[in-house]
């Protein structure tokens, strides 16, 4: 949530898996319980031009958290144009027609705010925490670079070589970086999910002012927008504020549905392997295409998100028991479901051998694993105590309010809505061992899988 | 759906937070992990309204900060013993990092397996040592609180350490050792600290190494938890659903049978050696670079002069001289940043960035440029105040998000000695800092050579044309 610290490369598949198996599966599924009192209730309305605000109250702390979340991603952008949604959220940062570059960021900083962005396949964020008497300036400094951003050659030209750098930093410097954005491009065949946020190298190198220009007058319109205000607020000031500010922006064109092109039926199983001299313990991981949370009949994705938490959500996982405990060939196991995601989406088991371990026990072990829960489903007992583990977390994310706050946004950026965020408890309760024991059946497949190994030096051409 | 974004499918304009970077001036992970910042933030709002932190002492003596919140159901605790991987005998280097992994692999009656049952009924817990101090955290379900506070109580006091759990921590931290072994950035992090600290006891890896983990036994971790798990040495922070009478009972549950001294080796200081240049070569697309000039100690009365001089030079924001020159104006890289590192024993300045390698020295030229500029003329007063208003307003942001980090920060301060009454002083502190006084520091850290690390293709050549 602030600025500037040094992003740390994961060097290990047991580092990088660490940070998604607990992020994805545990540590931000918050939502409200019904017994939460009335003074967190979340509103939700529109301004006239089309804009969605979402109020999220915690009066806990003088803070509030400030989200604009577009509804663009990279899987919008046009054909041969990767990185542009990435490149166009660090252009934001640029000058307006009434602020010069870098005011903004100082004003933030004079306030002792914090401000920051990100970009995704299926949305772009801007963000700031501040003081509540300072959220009017926030929303109008947003407001301004919605719509008057002023973008020159030179500005083009050295931002560029800012995110030629960062992928530099985030990818080529890293060979499981290199490794999940080819075995992407493996396991996504059609749909956009194969290129990467970041862009490929070329096309980067080749954006433009003209393709941001005609990116920002598309995309960046009050109605392609969800506003999300967590913090110590009053839903009746947030709204004053925000017709105020965003209120007098235009409402632009309608943007057409966001529909793209989906994977054609999968019917091989596919690998994908590299082997380089900075790995000394290899590793692998399996992916399928699953459905989302937004492309999901009803139940399946929860039940998903449980199957995920029962086979390698953690210490007490299936995957973690057999084989980093029971039988010690792995030094990590897991699993994981990536549900807030507009179009299908992926699961993933992964694993690395420890000791004399070979990598191919630790796949059969781990493929062992997967078969018996498709087969055999899971127990009652390991079913409820996933969903106890769930409820856990969901109290502990309240006590973070941008936890909350990345919740509603991801959720409603990705085709959901308030009520969809506030009973998925309630459907999570609901999911019966069947149904876990039919998505995992369904969709575990190996014939129809795409694996990526990264390997040692030594060992290519093995 | 309700999953927050993956950190895999996001792509911030800036990196998440080190989790690492939390405290004042206090470098929870070792200089040999620096990249990491510490940011200084505390809002305005908060230190006025001055959290209610409460001392509570138990009838045993144990004394612990409480701040009672009643608005989530849930409690957070936090403690630390003083003496972490410092403490590792010599040829048994990783023993501490090796005696975290295990607290929750069964204490008292229950095994590693009827423990995390029983944990995962409605708690977390976790342990983690650094070079100063082995950290505790529990966080847990303010209606579970009478079972997790009992968990504590076996995992602190009667650890099993069974061989069991034992070789299996063991064999996985050894494989985290292995598959670093080529791995650029923890080759050149660990040349690094064997050529700032020399053969002081900062030169050593936490992890420990192929052989020094192997030669840990059961009795070796028995004696560092006897020798640092006492009272003397313990500092404990609580936030959340609990009064400060059933705190009472429950500190002296888990803290109060500990023996009340601790018996630990003395560690001596350290100043880092600077003036070396250290290049690591792989053929890598972007070159690491990093940089140490002398830092000052936590409770200098330099320390906020220092503090400000950092954060104008290179610190937790966009409008820092080294963002502005290196990547704002020049696009020559993605991420560069200054920070104060404070250790108990170590204090430096530490200044990171990674940029093309065809580039490199032109980055290295221009990083040393700033930083003498810095050095010679000091800030100027408008970017001072405005730094001052940045480190007064953001505190609270940084460190006060949750119950976790607040209680994370209530420990760092008891660490630091600062005073439970500290954040409604702070703001005093910084505002009585002088345009004079940031000159004096920029002079007196940035004018000395600095030690200089590049991880990448040999400088000499690159980046000249």
């Amino acid at each position: 949530m602030t600025s500037r610290t040094e992003w740390l490369r994961p060097t290990l598949l047991a580092t990088s898996l660490a940070l998604f198996m607990t992020d994805p599966v545990l540590a931000d599924n918050a939502v409200l319980p019904d017994t939460v009192p009335a003074e967190f209730k979340v509103t939700d309305f529109l301004l006239d031009n089309g804009m969605e605000v979402v109020v999220i109250p915690d009066h806990r702390a003088p803070i509030v958290t400030h989200m604009v979340w577009y509804k663009i991603g990279s899987a919008d952008e046009p054909p041969g144009k990767s990185g542009i949604a990435h490149f166009f959220e660090h252009l934001m940062f640029k000058a307006t027609a009434h602020h010069e570059a870098g005011e903004f960021d100082r004003a933030v900083s004079d306030i002792g705010g914090s401000n920051n962005a990100f970009t995704s396949y299926d949305y772009t964020a801007f963000h700031e925490t501040v003081a509540p008497s300072d959220l009017e300036l926030m929303m109008s400094f947003e407001a301004d670079r919605m719509r008057n951003l002023i973008l020159t050659d030179d500005v083009i030209k050295t931002e560029r070589d800012v995110i030629l750098e960062e992928r530099r930093s985030r990818i080529d410097n890293n060979p499981q970086a290199v490794l999940d954005e080819e075995v992407d491009a493996t396991l996504w065949q059609n749909q956009p999910y194969r290129i990467p946020v970041i862009g490929w190298m070329q096309e980067m190198e080749q954006l433009n002012r003209t393709d941001a220009v005609a990116f920002y007058n598309k995309y960046y319109r009050p109605n392609n927008v969800v506003l999300i205000v967590a913090g110590d607020v009053q839903p009746e000031t947030v709204k004053a504020l925000a017709e105020k500010t965003y209120g007098k922006v235009a409402r632009g064109p309608d943007l057409p549905p966001r529909v793209r092109p989906v994977e054609p039926e999968q019917n091989t199983r596919r690998t994908v392997t590299l082997s380089d001299a900075r790995v000394s313990v290899p590793s692998f991981s399996t992916q399928w295409v699953v459905p989302s949370y937004h492309t999901a009949k009803p139940g399946e994705a929860e039940a998903l998100d449980l199957l995920a938490e029962i086979l390698g959500g953690g210490n007490r996982s299936r995957l973690y028991q057999a084989l980093v405990i029971k039988q010690g060939i792995a030094s990590s196991a897991g699993a994981y479901f990536q549900g807030t995601m507009l179009d299908d989406t992926n699961f993933t088991v992964y694993g690395a051998p420890r000791g004399d371990a070979k990598l191919a026990d630790v796949e059969a072990a781990v493929d062992a694993e997967v078969a018996r829960i498709a087969s055999d489903g899971v127990t009652p007992d390991e079913l409820e105590k996933a969903k106890d583990r769930y409820v856990r977390s969901m109290i502990f994310a309240r006590d973070k309010q941008d936890s909350m706050a990345n919740i509603y946004g991801s959720t409603l950026a990705t085709g959901g809505n308030v009520q969809d965020v506030q009973q998925w408890p309630d459907r999570i309760r609901k999911v019966t061992t069947d149904e876990v024991k039919a998505v995992a059946a369904r969709y575990l497949v190996l014939a129809r899988s795409t694996t990526g190994y990264l390997l040692p030096q030594q060992q290519a051409g093995n | 759906m309700m999953n927050e974004f993956s950190g895999a499918l996001t792509s911030p304009r800036e990196a998440p937070p080190s989790p690492l970077a939390r405290g004042e001036g206090k470098a929870l992970h070792a200089i040999a992990t620096l990249f990491l910042s510490i940011l200084f933030l505390i809002l305005p709002a908060l230190a006025a309204h001055a959290m209610d932190i409460q001392s509570v002492t138990s009838p045993k003596g144990v004394t612990a900060w409480l701040v009672e919140d009643y608005s989530v159901p849930v409690v957070a605790v936090r403690f630390v013993f003083g003496g972490g991987s410092t403490q590792d005998p010599v040829g048994k280097e990783g023993l501490a990092n090796l005696m975290t992994g295990l607290f929750d692999e069964g204490a008292g009656p229950l095994d590693s397996e009827a423990f995390q049952i029983k944990l995962d009924a409605g708690a977390e817990m976790s342990f983690d040592a650094t070079r100063d101090g082995i950290y505790g955290s529990m966080r847990m379900l303010a209606e579970q609180r009478d079972e997790a506070f009992d968990l504590l109580r076996l995992a602190v006091n009667e650890p099993r350490f069974d061989q069991a759990p034992i070789d299996r921590i063991r064999a996985q931290v050894l494989s985290g050792i292995i598959a670093n072994e080529n791995d650029p950035d923890t080759v050149a992090q660990n040349r690094w600290a064997r050529a700032v600290y020399g053969d002081h006891p900062y030169s050593r890896s936490d992890q420990g190494t192929r052989q020094s983990i192997a030669a840990i036994t059961q009795a070796d971790l028995e004696a560092l938890h006897k020798a640092v798990f006492a009272r003397g040495g313990l500092h404990v922070a609580v936030v959340g659903a609990i009064d400060a009478e059933t705190l009472k009972k429950k500190l002296d549950m888990v803290f109060g049978d500990l023996p009340p001294n601790q018996a630990i080796a003395p560690v001596a200081d350290i100043e880092p050696r600077l003036a070396q240049h250290i290049e690591v070569n792989y053929d890598l697309p972007q070159t690491s670079l990093q940089l140490a000039w002398p830092g000052v100690k936590r409770k200098s009365a330099d320390f906020f002069p220092a503090a400000l001089m950092n954060e104008i030079l290179g610190g937790g924001t966009f409008t820092s001289r080294l963002f502005q020159e290196v990547r704002e104006k020049r696009g020559l890289a993605y991420s560069v940043n200054s920070s104060l590192v404070n250790q108990d024993h170590a204090d430096a300045l530490i200044v990171t960035t990674g940029t093309r390698s065809d580039r490199a020295a032109e980055t290295l030229g221009i990083v040393r440029d700033v930083v003498k500029r810095l050095a010679q003329d000091g800030p100027t007063e408008a970017e001072l105040a405005a730094t001052k208003k940045y480190l007064i307003g953001a505190y609270a942001i940084s460190n006060l998000d949750s119950s976790s980090a607040i209680a994370a920060t209530l420990v760092e301060l008891q660490l630091d000695d600062l005073g439970i009454d500290y954040m409604q002083r702070r703001t005093g502190y910084i505002n009585a800092v002088t345009l004079d006084q940031v000159k004096a520091a920029a002079k007196k850290l940035l004018t000395a050579e600095p030690t200089i690390m590049v991880v990448g293709p040999p400088l000499a050549g690159a980046g000249k044309g």
